[in-house]
């Protein structure tokens, strides 16, 4: 026994040291920008970037509208699976985990070849049009885990006898769909929207090949031209994740704490 | 009105009620996928031909196909094993229950701390410069990049590919390792069975759907990832994804059928590692009841 544990400190520390070095690295690499002392030049510089607040504030709409509209298709479809089609239900899981399959790659290279300028759909003609390209595009690369936060939360909650209950007191869908059914979702429908932040900052690929002035190509740019302002760029990108992600498991806590009152 | 068309306008309600989602997949997900897979068996011409699939064997195809296999089996089974010792770890090495708890907040972090940024965190660690290249210097006198170290390479990639793979290991192996029994470990005892005879004969066998499983994952995870390498490495590093991405960019390849193809092999590799996941898990999950 004493010998496991021996073997599992030791395990633990090699994995500390795997994790915890390269950002120890990447934040004292983000301090040396003034010579021969340490200095917060390269995140003044950053954040003095009239492009970073740009493309910052791009990323942050797009992933806040992503959020809206993934909502708006994800809840009403998965109590829609619950109470009327539960027979569809492996048909719409197995569309869902699609977007895991198929490499994100892959799938805007279908959308340059389906929307581009001389196609039935010229999404990609107009700026607004290639912004909606774009956000569906974030739509589909969170369906994954928008749907499995919501799903998760609805399993908690009786769907069909908070139908009836708010028919019976004559509700119309609406007023069902709004104030039944997404208060009794919330924490996934949070959980949903923070992983999907977290995605939305970051992501690269689809901004890149729409040409959309994203945060993630933005990062890109900054990485192949300047030597410190990355640094400091990875630290703050580092720190979007953990809030998206302790605000997640903030969340899900709640929900294990305070489980259905339905 | 008959009840026949009674019941036919309830299940066109039904049907109405789940059809923006399924536009939704339809026009996203699903066309999208359909016209790469076949554009890879039609000439620009568009007659069918069978060409674009034998294409994918000229060298620089063939070798984008080899580096991006070997850099997603590496940081696969290098994400597997490390991360199934930390899940062991904090699951029976009798660990104070903060370390678990921490190690789990952390791993659900760095698993979706990928793509673009994840790139510089390495370049600042062990890149030329970096933190860990400069101490080895000054400290021991070892120079990382004279034993042919280049954090540019197959190797370089693999080792910033575990950064988000040994998370996800992690994440996904501890609820199987919560599932294993004490009274199994217990009963083997009783019946004389030693560490290495448990592990051997009741653990692993027990365990080895949810690590193979989790391993396909993981390599599909590797094999579809773009953005870290691109960081890294610009577009000296020949993997499937990055030429794909030179591709649609510019076609390179001279022939866009030909990157529907490149596009198709994709899908075949993930889908399948995917398919076999899904598949060990169904079976894995007889001993998480």
């Amino acid at each position: 026994m004493k010998s496991s544990r021996l073997l599992a400190w030791i395990a633990i520390a090699i994995g500390a040291l795997y994790f915890i070095v390269p950002l120890i690295g990447t934040f004292e690499f983000s301090l040396r920008m003034r010579r021969g002392e340490y200095s917060f030049d390269a995140y003044q510089s950053v954040f003095s970037d009239l492009q970073f607040r740009a493309t910052f504030g791009y990323s942050m709409l797009m992933g806040f509208l992503t959020i809206i509209f993934g909502m708006l298709l994800v809840v009403p479809t998965a109590y829609w699976v619950r109470l009327r089609l539960p027979q569809l239900r492996p048909v719409v899981e197995f569309l869902t985990l699609l977007p895991l399959v198929i490499p994100a790659i892959v799938i805007v290279f279908g959308y340059l070849r389906l929307y581009n300028s001389s196609s039935w759909l010229p999404l990609t003609n107009s700026t607004n049009g290639t912004n909606l390209l774009l956000m569906f595009s974030y739509m589909t690369l969170s369906l994954p885990y928008m749907y499995r936060a919501v799903d998760t939360a609805m399993r908690a909650i009786d769907v069909a006898t908070l139908t009836e209950a708010a028919e019976s007191l004559g509700a119309k869908w609406p007023t069902i769909m709004f104030r039944c059914i997404f208060p009794n979702v919330m924490s996934g429908v949070l959980s949903g929207a923070f992983i999907t932040f977290a995605i939305v900052m970051g992501e690269f690929t689809m901004a890149a090949l729409l040409n959309r002035p994203a945060f993630g190509p933005y990062l890109q740019l900054v990485g192949a031209n300047k030597a410190y302002e990355p640094s400091a760029l990875a630290i703050i990108a580092f720190a979007i994740t953990w809030l998206s992600i302790g605000l997640l498991q903030l969340v899900s806590r709640f929900q294990k704490t305070a489980p259905a009152k339905a | 009105m008959s009840t026949a068309s009674l019941i036919d306008r309830r299940k066109v309600v039904d049907w109405l009620g789940i059809a923006p989602f399924m536009i939704f997949a339809i026009m996203f997900l699903l066309l999208p996928t359909l016209y790469l897979v076949t554009g890879a068996f039609f000439n620009p011409q568009g007659e069918f031909t069978l060409k674009n699939i034998a294409d994918l064997t000229h060298p620089t195809i063939l070798s984008a196909y080899w580096v991006s296999i070997k850099v997603s089996v590496a940081s696969s089974l290098g994400g597997a094993v490390i991360g199934f010792f930390l899940a062991w770890a904090v699951v029976l090495g009798g660990l104070p229950r903060w370390i678990r708890s921490g190690l789990l907040t952390f791993s659900g972090v760095a698993s979706n701390f990928a793509g673009v940024p994840l790139a510089f965190a390495f370049i600042a660690t062990l890149g030329r410069t970096g933190l860990v290249t400069v101490l080895l210097r000054d400290w021991f006198g070892f120079n990382l990049y004279s034993t042919g170290f280049n954090l540019l390479s197959f190797f370089g990639l693999t080792i910033t590919y575990m950064f988000f793979q040994i998370p996800l290991m992690v994440l996904i192996l501890t609820p199987a390792l919560d599932g294993m029994k004490k009274e199994w470990r217990e009963a083997s005892e009783i019946l004389g069975a030693s560490t290495w005879q448990y592990w051997r004969l009741v653990g692993l066998p027990i365990l080895w759907p949810s690590l193979m499983g989790t391993t396909l994952l993981l390599f599909a995870n590797a094999f579809g990832a773009i953005a870290t390498a691109y960081a890294l490495t610009g577009s000296s590093l020949n993997i499937v994804p990055i030429l794909l991405y030179a591709q649609i960019r510019g076609d390179v390849l001279h022939n866009p059928n030909l990157g529907y193809a490149l596009a198709l092999g994709m899908i075949v590799i993930t889908g399948l590692s995917n398919v076999v996941y899904l598949w060990l898990r169904s079976r894995a999950e007889r001993w998480q009841k």
